[in-house]
Parts: C-alpha cells; structure tokens; sequence
C-alpha cells in the first residue's frame, strides 16, 4: 500500500509506523494548536491590559522655587515661527494664509491667536489660544488657555493695562489635572527686540503657582 | 518542526479570537443618552460641524489621514504636542445661526484603557460667544465606540468608507457623573461653575480622507443666574 503525501508529512511509513502512532502524532498535534490558541488568545489579552496605548513625551520642568513658596516657571513664544493663528476683525489680516475666519461682523473687534509655546529652553511643551476683546457686551478681556498634554491646561485672565514693569499681570482662573488644585498668577510681556536668529519678537509667560498645603491628620 | 508551525497557527488563530471577542464586547459601549437630558438647569446648546474641512482651522502632527486646513497651517511636528490636535470652529444655535467660535485642543490620555474599552482623550474648548461673554470646558472623551462603529468598519470595507447613523455621548469625565467641568470667563459667564456634555453624530467617514458628514454638540448648563 503506498501511503498519501498527507500521511507521510504526518510521520507515517508504512511498514513501519502503526496506525496507532500515527493517530497519537495527530492528536499531539491538535493539542499544540488547541495550546497554541490559548496561549494567542492569552498573549493578546496580556498586551491589551499591560503594554501602555499612549505613552506622551515630557520635556524636564524648569522651576525655580519662590523664596515665599511656590514655583516659578517660564514660557516664552517665538514670533512669528509658534504663530499658529491669527483671527482680527479685518478678515485680510488672518493667518494662515487662506484661513476663513469669521471677522469682524460676527465677532466685533475680538482677537484671537493660537501659539506653540515652549519653555526656558526652547523646547515645545505646549499649544495655547489667547483671546482679547473690548467689547463693552460682555465687558472686556484677554484670557488665556494653555494646553500642556502631558500636565494639563490652565485657564488664565489677564488685567487689561500692563504694569509699570512691562509685565501684564493676569490669574490663573482654574486649571485641569496637573493644575486642578493650583493656585497662583501668570504674567505676560512682549519683548520686541530678540537676538535670536530668525526670531523677530517673542512673548514670555512667567507662572508663579503655589500648591495647595497637606490636609491635616 | 511541525510541532512549531503548529503552535503558531494556534497562537494567530488564539490572538484573532481575542480580537475578535474584544472588537464585539457588547458590554463596552458608550451611552447615547446625555446625563444633563434630565437636568432641571436652563442649558446652552452649540453645535458645530466635526467635519476639519468645514471648520476654520484643523491642525495636528501631520501622521493622520486628515489633511490640515488650511493648507499652510502649522503643523504639531515636535514630540510633547505630536499626540495633539487643535481644532477651530464656529458654533451654531438650535436653529443654526452663528453664535461663537471655539478652540478645541485635544491630545491622547495615558488614562487609556483599551482592555475597558476606553480609548480616552483630555480636551479643553475655550469658547467665546459674543455679547455672552467666554468659558473653558474640561473634558475626557472616550473614542472607543467611534473607532469601534466608525473608524474600523470604514478601514476594512472594500470601499475603505462608512455611511451609516452613528451618536455617541464622547464625554465620560472628569466629573462623577460623567460630565464635562466648565468654567466661565468674563461677561455674563464670569465666576459660573457648571457641567457640558459633548456628543457626536456621523454620517459618513472616509478611511482616506477622515470624516465626511459628521456634527459635533455642545450641552452646557446654565445655572439661574447666568442663563438671565
């Protein structure tokens, strides 16, 4: 009897392999791909719930502790090149170019721009949108939102006149995450003149913000 | 030999079966249903299309299959904003007329969780509306049940798209009930403290291009005294 090429790729030589080895190679053979799909199924489960999905990049926090508590820390916004938008009443002056922004009609005199914003040492950690507006509707203002992904946001209004130092004062309003239970002040100022390659302005943010103490035992 | 490719085909027969079961939990699913749709508060409702294209301006790394917009928009190419994305739109009343414009940034969380069905993002809106005033909204929102209903149906049809009727509640945080946190700014929303839910409803989404027809609704409550 010749056996058939499926048999012989099982192990099976005739005259020399009895069925009932060849029926025990077979049944090792299902009870590794029986154990094979277990150990699949078991894999992916593991890999799902234990390898992280999301893992963000974090830039090292330069902070300066504040003789009267706190930390003080240091942004700054290179212009033009961390401009991501710029939305004026008149319609011409929006960036990106091509950008279709509402204007003046819909919005009155209201300002909007969106950054990139990096920290001390110039690297990214950060978007942010800044809003401004006289309107005596709603009364004016100029906030700010500032977008950490790996830390949070805070939410910042700032006083309408600068102060004497350049510097516009302005409050950390509410802040999510690394923020939440922060309390503190962050302040803007313009510097025109920047010797920093193609940098023709920048814009520095400087948060002074205080952790709330321990709860008492 | 034999025994090796066996236990291979089981191991990629074992991992299909999981990811199978695990594409059709049944009981990973968002609500439709919004926690605010029993609040007895005045609420404040903003739609707004989530479609990038039809919005002012869409930016993000430059690695998903949407196009920035517009063409010459930065892009969020450095490493601590690469799992971000900014998105502004105007927002439309009940009756879909102009009422605001908002910026909404969202970015990855590490929060997530795909073994519990949650693939969640942080995301903050600051919204001006004018003659009312500005607000903040904090929010994670869970895309698993877009991906899941949306994204991956779209990626393995022969067409690579997906036409259907998709609503979800994305919102599932921070607040106990799952409820967005907002914060008012300055006019008549200055010192508010209230919740916001945001919900999506797709129609159409392109594996290529991303979504097609889809809107996007903001539920904000508005206790007595700054619904006046």
């Amino acid at each position: 009897m010749r056996s058939s090429p499926n048999l012989t790729k099982l192990g099976y030589q005739p005259g020399r392999t009895s069925l009932h080895q060849l029926r025990h190679r077979v049944t090792r053979l299902f009870k590794t791909l029986i154990f094979g799909i277990f150990l699949g199924a078991l894999g992916a489960g593991a890999a799902v719930y234990f390898v992280p999905a999301v893992d963000l990049h974090r830039e090292r926090s330069l902070v300066a502790v504040q003789p009267n508590g706190g930390n003080l820390e240091r942004f700054q916004i290179n212009l033009p090149r961390d401009r991501i938008l710029v939305g004026l009443p008149g319609v011409d002056d929006s960036i990106p170019a091509g950008l279709n922004w509402p204007g003046q009609e819909l919005l009155g005199d209201m300002q909007a721009e969106a950054f990139i914003v990096r920290d001390a040492n110039n690297s990214v950690v950060a978007v942010a949108s800044r809003l401004a507006s006289s309107s005596e509707e709603t009364g004016p203002f100029i906030e700010w939102v500032i977008h950490f992904p790996a830390r949070g946001t805070m939410y910042v209004q700032m006083e309408l006149i600068p102060a004497a130092d350049g510097f516009r004062n302005g409050v950390l309003r509410t802040g999510t995450r690394d923020f939440l239970a922060i309390t503190g002040s962050v302040r803007e100022q313009f510097v025109s003149e920047v010797a920093d390659g193609d940098v023709q302005g920048r814009i520095v943010l400087e948060a002074a913000l205080v952790a709330p103490l321990g709860e008492d035992e | 030999m034999k025994y090796f490719v066996s236990l291979l085909i089981g191991v990629v027969i074992g991992a299909g079966l999981f990811a199978l079961g695990f594409y059709s939990n049944p009981f990973m699913s968002q609500t439709a249903i919004s926690p605010l749709a029993v609040t007895n508060e005045q609420v404040l409702d903003l739609s707004f299309s989530a479609v990038p294209q039809e919005g002012i301006l869409y930016t993000d790394a430059g690695d998903s299959v949407v196009l920035p917009h517009p063409k010459r928009v930065t892009k969020l190419l450095e490493p601590a904003v690469s799992d971000t994305r900014i998105f502004v739109t105007e927002l439309q009343d009940a009756g879909g007329r102009f009422t605001g414009i908002g910026f909404k940034f969202s970015s990855r969380s590490e929060q997530t969780r795909l073994f519990k069905g949650e693939a969640l993002a942080n995301s903050v809106w600051h919204i001006y509306l004018p003659g009312r005033g500005t607000l903040m909204i904090d929010q994670t929102e869970n895309y698993w049940p877009y991906i899941r209903e949306v994204r991956i149906p779209a990626r393995v049809s022969s067409g690579e798209n997906w036409r259907g009727a998709f609503h979800s509640v994305m919102t599932n945080g921070p607040s106990a009930l799952g409820t967005a946190r907002v914060t008012g700014g300055s006019g008549l929303y200055a010192n508010l403290e209230s919740e916001a839910v945001e919900s999506l409803t797709a129609r159409g989404y392109s594996a290529l291009q991303g979504p097609i027809s889809m809107t996007g609704n903001l539920t904000i409550t508005l206790p007595r005294v700054a619904a006046k």
